[in-house]
């Protein structure tokens, strides 16, 4: 099979066993084989026995092929799915603290409204905002408050699930 | 009944029909060694010179019996020494199963003497590995660990079991040997398909690896091979499938190939691939690899189709059980013009071989096989010996070479050797090996005199680090950077001092004596093959190079 060069950005959805150490071996998985890891995000299922794993990574055909089949080789792995992004519901979350001022505050203000984000902390040098979305939404965020001074941020790291009633 | 946790290991391994385990007591293991002794009678262990050595001797144990090969360190320096041996059944995929003992579950973060992470150390050498943190668990876990290392692409496990579980106290139930699950097949076999391509091919090429050992499916592939009329080239680790003196049967191919083989494989336009993995030593310039060809691939692990060379298309499955579904519908083919072909080629390469006489490898290496049966098991350390042998000795049986060929570890050898000792039920071994590799594990003669194997040890001694001095020769312009060893290492007396005997040979008189004499005792005998230092391994594809790239003289 030949192998198309172009790089692009898919979404990896991976069911593991919820053991300790499963996390080091993804990781190690994507490290030692050279792939790049654009997001990862883990957390418990309904079922405690499973952890569900949304990763996002850049890369050609070739290591998309590669990363599911050797992810599917770990034997702590129930299942790997690549989540067309076209029926993917995708979300992020981000937390992000940025300087402010009695002239800049409702500038602000107005912008997280616009991105239907919350204010959750607030003092006179700074001001705390959360957001969900995608994280296209997110950048286009992060981007506009560079001008005002970002004091720190975190990201959540995306989730993702395809749309309609089946499951992975 | 209620059994501590040291015995319950014990109690697994027999239940898994494990006869010998190979390894180096410690404080941390000491419990376990404890009621090895008290089991002696039904398993026995055998004690290396250093947890490497019994690192390779499970690993050649599994490779000669076609059973898991078991081996148990204590923590810290114990278990990293079983790294090495560990990484080099990954990447052969020898089914072997590692116990190592921990510091007890308080102390384990808190540096404790003699405490390493070595689940963490490897993590990326084995297929699966394991940290025992309830007694309740430990069973199911040596039998997920059985199940694991010899099931689909087999490999290493590591349980790693702390010393309080190891004293604590649990029910335990008798189980049986676990079963190898084969992997389900993830599409469906389009034997058809194969079927069509071969009777459209003219020049058809079998490129066989170490799956085809591993799933002991020699018969199929020669009956196949047969059937389509094929030369079948082979890659290290597939050496043994097949008689090596049938006339279908080219030899190794890549590297340091033989050139029938090297050329059949760059001039064939169907090359099936079975149970092999196209590494970069067997394929040189991936561009230029096979040109002409439709490449199939057929292999337990979906993830080696595509990931070094592009297949025309791959099948996912046990090589034995494709090839017998080939058998089922293939029709017989004759190709004398590609017979003709390679005739040509194998003309080519028997010119270009060294005189057959005196200390010359090729010599040592063909009176070597004329001494031996099918079931003596031929085991090799890495270098330029490993490559002669490699080109030169026609094997003769299943299961009967043991080297290193994915990690080409220096030092595997002695302790594959002696491994193979007791997965052949004590047939004869023979371990070529040259002056570097055996001086890297040779306190492991120890284990073959205490255990009276029948070991022939040969040393190709050139007094260099031959396959390095080679390389220096020829790309680095003989700058010969610490190759030259000129140790003065007496290694007849070195062998009489570990209890065993040798000879020293320099010339083709003594080599007939020093034979006789080997191979008419059942104990470890070292002779030392004085061999010129600028001897070559021939022909040559250099690295990242193709077919067109071949030093031949």
């Amino acid at each position: 099979m030949d192998f198309s060069t172009k790089k692009e950005q898919f979404i990896l959805s991976v069911l593991v066993a919820n053991h300790f150490g499963v996390l080091t071996r993804i990781s190690g998985l994507f490290s030692r084989r050279g792939y790049n890891i654009d997001s990862l995000n883990v957390g418990e299922t309904e079922n405690p026995e499973t952890s569900r794993m949304t990763i996002i990574v850049t890369g050609d055909e070739y290591i998309k092929s590669q990363i599911v089949k050797q992810l599917g080789k770990l034997q702590e792995v129930m299942k790997v799915e690549m989540l067309p992004k076209e029926e993917t519901v995708l979300r992020e979350h981000l937390l992000i603290k940025i300087n402010v001022s009695r002239e800049t505050r409702s500038e602000i203000t107005e912008a997280v409204n616009v991105f239907r984000g919350k204010i959750v902390d607030f003092n006179s040098d700074s001001v705390t905002v959360e957001i969900n979305g995608e994280p296209s939404k997110l950048n286009a965020f992060i981007e506009f408050t560079k001008s005002y001074g970002i004091i720190e941020m975190c990201r959540s790291g995306a989730l993702a699930m395809k749309r309609g009633a089946n499951s992975l | 009944m209620k059994l501590t946790g040291a015995r319950i290991i014990i109690e697994t391994l027999i239940e898994q029909d494990c006869e010998t385990v190979f390894g180096y007591p410690g404080g941390f293991v000491i419990n376990i060694y404890d009621e090895l002794y008290k089991a002696s009678d039904r398993i026995h262990h055998v004690i290396s010179a250093h947890e490497q050595g019994a690192a390779h001797a499970a690993d050649g144990y599994a490779r000669a019996s076609g059973k898991v090969g078991v081996v148990i360190a204590t923590s810290g320096p114990g278990a990293t020494n079983l790294v090495t041996g560990i990484a080099n059944a990954f990447l052969d995929s020898v089914p072997l199963v590692a116990i190592t003992g921990n510091v007890p579950l308080a102390l384990l973060g808190r540096d404790s003497f003699q405490e390493v992470d070595i689940m963490g150390i490897t993590m990326p050498i084995t297929k699966h590995n394991y940290i025992v943190k309830d007694v309740n668990e430990l069973a199911s876990i040596l039998r997920d660990a059985f199940r694991i290392a010899k099931s689909g692409r087999p490999g290493p496990v590591l349980v790693d079991i702390p010393k309080d579980i190891q004293l604590a106290t649990c029910e335990y139930k008798p189980g049986k040997p676990v079963e190898k699950t084969l992997d389900v097949l993830t599409e469906q076999i389009n034997i058809d398909k194969i079927v069509e391509l071969i009777e459209a091919s003219n020049k058809p090429y079998i490129y066989s690896g170490g799956g085809v050992v591993i799933s002991n499916a020699g018969d199929e592939l020669k009956q196949f091979a047969e059937r389509i009329d094929a030369p079948v080239g082979f890659s290290m680790m597939g050496l043994s499938a097949m008689d090596g003196s049938l006339p279908n049967n080219l030899g190794l191919t890549g590297m340091h190939g033989r050139y029938a083989s090297i050329k059949a494989n760059s001039e064939t336009d169907l090359l099936i691939a079975i149970g092999v993995r196209f590494s970069d030593r067997a394929t040189g310039n991936k561009l230029k690899y096979s040109p002409n060809a439709k490449i199939i691939h057929i292999d337990i692990d979906p993830a080696e189709i595509d990931k070094n060379i592009n297949t025309y298309f791959g099948v996912i499955g046990d090589v034995k059980y494709i090839l017998n579904k080939l058998l089922e519908k293939v029709k017989p083919k004759k190709h004398p013009e590609w017979k003709e072909e390679i005739n040509r080629y194998i003309a080519d390469e028997q010119a270009n071989y060294p005189q057959n006489y005196g200390m010359h490898p090729k010599n040592i290496i063909e009176r070597v096989n004329n001494l031996i049966d099918d079931k003596t098991v031929i085991a090799t350390d890495v270098g330029q010996h490993q490559m002669w042998v490699a080109q030169y000795f026609k094997l003769k049986g299943r299961r009967t070479f043991l080297t290193s060929g994915g990690l080409g570890t220096m030092g595997y050898g002695m302790g594959a050797a002696i491994g193979g000792c007791f997965g052949s039920g004590n047939q004869r071994t023979v371990l070529f090996t040259g002056d570097g590799s055996f001086g890297m594990n040779l306190a492991e003669l120890a284990t073959a005199v205490s255990n009276n194997l029948p070991l022939v040890i040969i040393i190709m001694n050139n007094g260099v680090l031959g396959m390095v001095r080679q390389w220096q020769t020829i790309f680095f312009d003989e700058r010969y950077s610490s190759t030259t060893l000129d140790r003065k290492t007496d290694f007849v007396l070195l062998a009489k001092a570990f209890g065993a005997n040798g000879m020293r040979v320099v010339g083709e008189g003594e080599l007939s004596l020093a034979l006789e004499t080997a191979f008419s005792i059942k104990t470890p005998f070292v002779i030392d093959c004085v061999i010129d230092c600028d001897e070559r391994v021939l022909p040559m594809i250099p690295p990242g190079g193709s077919v067109e790239n071949i030093i031949i003289n």
